[in-house]
């Protein structure tokens, strides 16, 4: 069986190949009813170029991990290291896009000019001559005739895939993605699900994937990294080994059905 | 492809339909008003009251024709005062609230001290007003000013922190300055809560001018509103109250009408 479990521990932090790497990472929220550790020594490290998946029980830390990684969140302990520098150097850079569980587009603005928004702030965004124009990254995410839309016309698919043109307009070299399709049904999420994956192998972003869906995770993840509840902690990365392209037949297949079995054991000891 | 398929003959009922029920609502409350007004013609005669104790309808559209002159001399003052004390109300509402918005420490102090203020009923507010300032048009203007400044501060205040916040951690990942977060995303999260104050504003403030003029005015509204009582000239008391609230109606639909011209997104959806 391909399937392997790692010791976390043991996986040397590889700065210059990896996009991400954190070692032994630790958040600690502290609240009227006390400290919660949201995270307990977590460490990883996301290959560069590579689609990692994160799934986990609620409460794992799995959107915590994903905020530490984009310099929303500091942590209490340990590194977390982007792109071979401090995150707040690569959410600097622009080298960091983040899609959100909602949309977050901004209700006044069309679709396109929601995409036009990152080119807009953050002083350097106009020096950084982008290669793919927002036209044509709302063409890459299947919504050409749609730009001037605004978000209460288009349906929440669509508001997504908005979201992830947005994302894409600096060109990041890490795209960070909480739960993006959680929201949506399950027809939508199948092909947004293929679409992503066609986008990812169109661009050489390295990305990071938030989901509560077993399905999802093993469909997506060239890696999966399961984080247990209560801390927060790693509980296992199951590498998942399937030829791209991946389409949504390879669901039916055996092996996929073996793998999302494992992952489900696994999940349910969490 | 599209959804949506052309039946002519249930296209045709369906907007004779729609035809019907608009008409419905507009002619209905046309009809409430016909019918009150003859009632209210029926039982003054049916009863015989004395013309100063309360007109009849005819009475009063006797004296709006006869004595139109002397009352749109009246309402000039009255609506510049209203509308002044309009404007400058708001924008110092909104200013307030925007520096509130910036200096937490600031907000925190004063504004309790702006929930009390507000507490204060207009009538007892106005000969403090009409000491301070004397006699002329500017207690007037101070006490519309006063009277819409605390809903439009609170609903200011509120419209421009309660973003979403994934929109929020967005304009962080793009490393947004402040400046821009307000700009881009503040201020006009804020215009749909601006602009249900300012409704509520547009009648409120000619109110702030009325009560102005009873404490001290012979020209205005509010001073014929006092003159007419005391004469026992009750037509013409009518026929004031006609022309001030038609005038607070007027402002109102302005508002509106430049509500919808500005906030074209549905504010209810995110």
């Amino acid at each position: 069986m391909a399937v392997v479990a790692l010791d976390p521990v043991t996986i040397p932090p590889q700065a210059t190949t990896a996009a991400v790497v954190c070692d032994k990472v630790t958040v600690r929220f502290t609240t009227e009813r006390g400290t919660v550790t949201a995270l307990q020594d977590v460490s990883i490290a996301v290959p560069s170029g590579s689609l990692m998946t994160l799934l986990g029980p609620s409460g794992c830390g799995k959107s915590t991990l994903l905020r530490v990684v984009a310099d929303l969140i500091a942590p209490s302990g340990g590194t977390a290291t982007v792109l071979g520098g401090r995150p707040s150097e690569a959410r600097k850079r622009r080298d960091i896009g983040f899609v959100f569980q909602d949309a977050a587009l901004l209700p006044w603005r069309s679709a396109l000019q929601n995409v036009e928004l990152p080119l807009e702030v953050g002083g350097d965004g106009t020096a950084r001559r982008p290669t793919r124009t927002p036209m044509e990254l709302l063409e890459l995410v299947g919504l050409n005739g749609w730009e001037n839309a605004f978000p209460h016309e288009l349906s929440g698919g669509m508001r997504q895939r908005v979201s992830i043109a947005r994302a894409l307009v600096n060109e990041p070299k890490l795209l960070l993605m909480d739960e993006p399709f959680g929201a949506l049904d399950e027809i939508t999420r199948d092909r947004l699900n293929e679409e992503l994956l066609r986008i990812w192998e169109q661009t050489s972003v390295s990305i990071l994937f938030v989901t509560h869906s077993i399905y999802e995770a093993a469909f997506l993840g060239q890696e999966v990294l399961m984080l247990a509840a209560n801390p927060g902690r790693v509980r296992e990365i199951v590498p998942i080994d399937f030829v791209s392209p991946r389409r949504l037949a390879l669901r039916e297949s055996a092996d996929f059905v073996q793998r999302v079995a494992h992952l489900r054991r696994v999940l349910e000891s969490c | 492809m599209s959804a949506f398929t052309i039946d002519t003959e249930e296209q045709a009922r369906f907007l004779q339909a729609r035809h019907y029920l608009v008409w419905r609502k507009r002619l209905l409350p046309l009809a409430a008003i016909i019918g009150l007004v003859f009632l209210w013609w029926a039982s003054v005669r049916y009863f015989g009251v004395r013309p100063f104790i309360a007109p009849s309808p005819d009475a009063v559209a006797l004296m709006l024709w006869r004595r139109l002159d002397v009352l749109m001399a009246n309402l000039m003052p009255t609506a510049i005062e209203a509308v002044l004390g309009f404007l400058l109300g708001n924008a110092a509402a909104i200013a307030t609230a925007t520096v509130f918005v910036h200096r937490k420490t600031l907000a925190e102090a004063f504004f309790p001290i702006a929930v009390m203020i507000n507490t204060i009923p207009v009538v007892a507010k106005a000969p403090i007003l009409v000491l301070l300032l004397g006699n002329g048009m500017e207690p007037k203007i101070a006490i519309a000013a006063l009277i819409v400044f605390f809903p439009t501060l609170v609903n200011m205040v509120r419209g421009l922190e309660a973003v979403n916040p994934q929109a929020l951690e967005l304009m962080r990942v793009l490393s947004a300055s402040k400046r821009e977060v307000f700009w881009k995303l503040r201020a006009h999260n804020s215009l749909p809560y601006l602009f249900s104050a300012l409704k509520i504003a547009a009648s409120t403030a000619v109110i702030g001018a009325i009560v102005g003029e009873w404490i001290g005015s012979n020209e205005g509204i509010g001073a014929l509103i006092i003159q007419a009582t005391y004469a026992f000239d009750t037509p013409l008391l009518y026929a004031t109250i006609i022309v001030g609230s038609t005038f607070s109606a007027c402002f109102f639909f302005i508002i509106s009408a430049i509500e919808r011209f500005v906030v074209r997104w549905d504010s209810s959806a995110h």
